[in-house]
């Protein structure tokens, strides 16, 4: 019998990459936009693109909040991807400040267009970029979503805001972009957000959803 | 940095893929789905479907090939031709599309960019120029898989593009497409120099080398090729492995194991 994993559906994004990406992964997957469907779930996955404050919206409409603390509340695995992950953090500050669902402590902040030594580059943030753990030595991996690939893989990013995590703990991987960090992956226990898509980085990115479904 | 892309550009007429020369013909290459998984599997970075025949049918026809390809390909899909409306986006995401590239309809009204980039997100947002030398110089913008003319400067429209809400210019150029010449480099860096958003230099490859040109001449930060692929001309191995011992910052991609080599 497969694992089964539901997938948030408020509105938001390409739902049917992520689904199809889990069940290659061999995953029982499961779409829910109601909050029974959310309580009552194995595994969560919230995923998105686009606006903070229209995602947020999305979830405050259907009444999907209090599902999502009940269930983070259980201890189950929960995976936040891309605007997902962000809608994890305490706030944004996204066309104005805005609340999130405050599931890991911090800050979602614009990802600034200069570089460390003065040179613009582009906004959105887009392209494969190598992700490394933030510190060489241990890159403290074991038991999370990470602990099935090697510090350099790389993931497909696509953004113009980013997290930053109160708790340096909170960070499991980063990736540089012209000298500036950029969280990659955060994680607390069971609960883990990706800023890059890892239904859209390949045979590597379909590794890490392979990891969440059996942690 | 983010590492520069290479993206296999499919032009898709009916069940076949195609491939014209500076937006004339069309020979028949392939199919969607096969060229698709083959580019996939040998590291492509992203693929681009083009509906070269939307206008003959008033819409984007794409989304069945676009639902096979996102059910077994987990790199980004672009999808192109005869996008209309925040209704086509919509539908062509359902599909699994993750951007859309739109030329013709956001020409003729270019609220359409901002419609697009504020529901969905300026990273689905792909503003689509196709662009023809000037006699007296500059590029002019040519709609309508390249049959029409708009009057707009090129990379006027690129800027403006971007302040209405592209997240991605990809720019082609409709002299050097299909010819295997080389990518218009001046084009390339005159819109890469004006916009602040990703530019996606399209049209001209002919061999390996021609990546260093547009990467490190024309500041490209992705590359769309099509003929040298389709007809088979390298492999994405041979480009791959020439760019990355010329120094170019390209993903490593590691052919034994289909993932990503540890950098």
């Amino acid at each position: 019998m497969n694992t089964m994993v539901t997938v948030i559906d408020y509105g938001i994004g390409n739902i049917f990459s992520i689904c199809n990406a889990l069940s290659k992964s061999g995953a029982d997957v499961r779409l829910s936009s109601e909050p029974a469907g959310i309580k009552q779930a194995d595994r969560l996955v919230l995923p998105g693109v686009g606006a903070f404050s229209d995602g947020m919206k999305g979830l405050r409409d259907r009444g999907l909040n209090d599902a999502i603390h009940y269930f983070v509340e259980k201890n189950r695995p929960f995976l936040g991807i891309c605007l997902g992950m962000q809608m994890m953090m305490d706030e944004s500050e996204e066309f104005g400040i805005h609340s999130g669902l405050g599931l890991i402590s911090g800050k979602v902040k614009a990802v600034s267009d200069t570089g460390s030594k003065g040179e613009k580059h582009k906004i959105p943030h887009i392209g494969w970029s190598p992700v490394f753990p933030p510190d060489v030595e241990n890159t403290g991996w074991q038991n999370t979503i990470l602990s099935e690939v090697s510090p350099g893989f790389t993931g497909y990013f696509v953004h113009s805001y980013g997290a930053v995590t109160n708790n340096q703990k909170n960070t499991l991987a980063i990736c540089d972009y012209g000298g500036i960090r950029i969280t990659a992956v955060i994680g607390r226990g069971p609960v883990s957000g990706c800023q890059f898509h890892p239904e859209k980085s390949g045979e590597t990115g379909l590794k890490i959803l392979e990891t969440f479904m059996r942690l | 940095m983010a590492f520069t892309r290479i993206i296999a550009r499919l032009d898709i007429k009916g069940p076949n893929v195609i491939k014209g020369v500076q937006f004339e013909g069309s020979r028949v290459v392939g199919k969607p789905s096969e060229l698709s998984m083959k580019y996939y599997h040998d590291g492509i970075d992203e693929i681009i479907y083009m509906d070269t025949v939307a206008s003959l049918y008033g819409r984007n026809g794409l989304h069945q090939l676009v639902s096979n390809a996102a059910r077994e390909i987990f790199i980004p899909l672009t999808v192109g031709g005869g996008v209309r409306s925040c209704e086509d986006v919509q539908a062509l995401l359902n599909a699994g599309a993750d951007k859309v590239a739109v030329n013709t309809a956001a020409v003729k009204r270019p609220e359409l960019i901002t419609e697009i980039s504020r529901r969905f997100g300026s990273q689905c947002m792909v503003l689509s120029i196709e662009a023809k030398k000037r006699r007296e110089g500059g590029w002019e913008a040519l709609t309508d898989n390249g049959r029409e003319h708009s009057g707009l400067d090129a990379i006027e429209w690129a800027k403006r593009g971007q302040e209405l809400g592209a997240g991605e210019i990809m720019i082609t150029s409709v002299d050097r497409d299909g010819t295997k010449k080389g990518f218009d480099l001046e084009l390339v860096k005159t819109v890469s120099a004006a916009v602040s958003v990703p530019v996606i230099a399209s049209g001209g490859m002919g061999g390996l080398n021609d990546l260093a040109d547009i990467m490190m001449k024309a500041g490209a930060d992705a590359v769309a090729i099509a003929s040298v692929l389709h007809f088979g001309d390298f492999s994405l191995k041979d480009i791959r492995n020439h760019a990355i011992s010329s120094g170019l910052n390209i993903r490593p991609f590691d052919y034994v194991q289909g993932l990503e080599e540890k950098s």
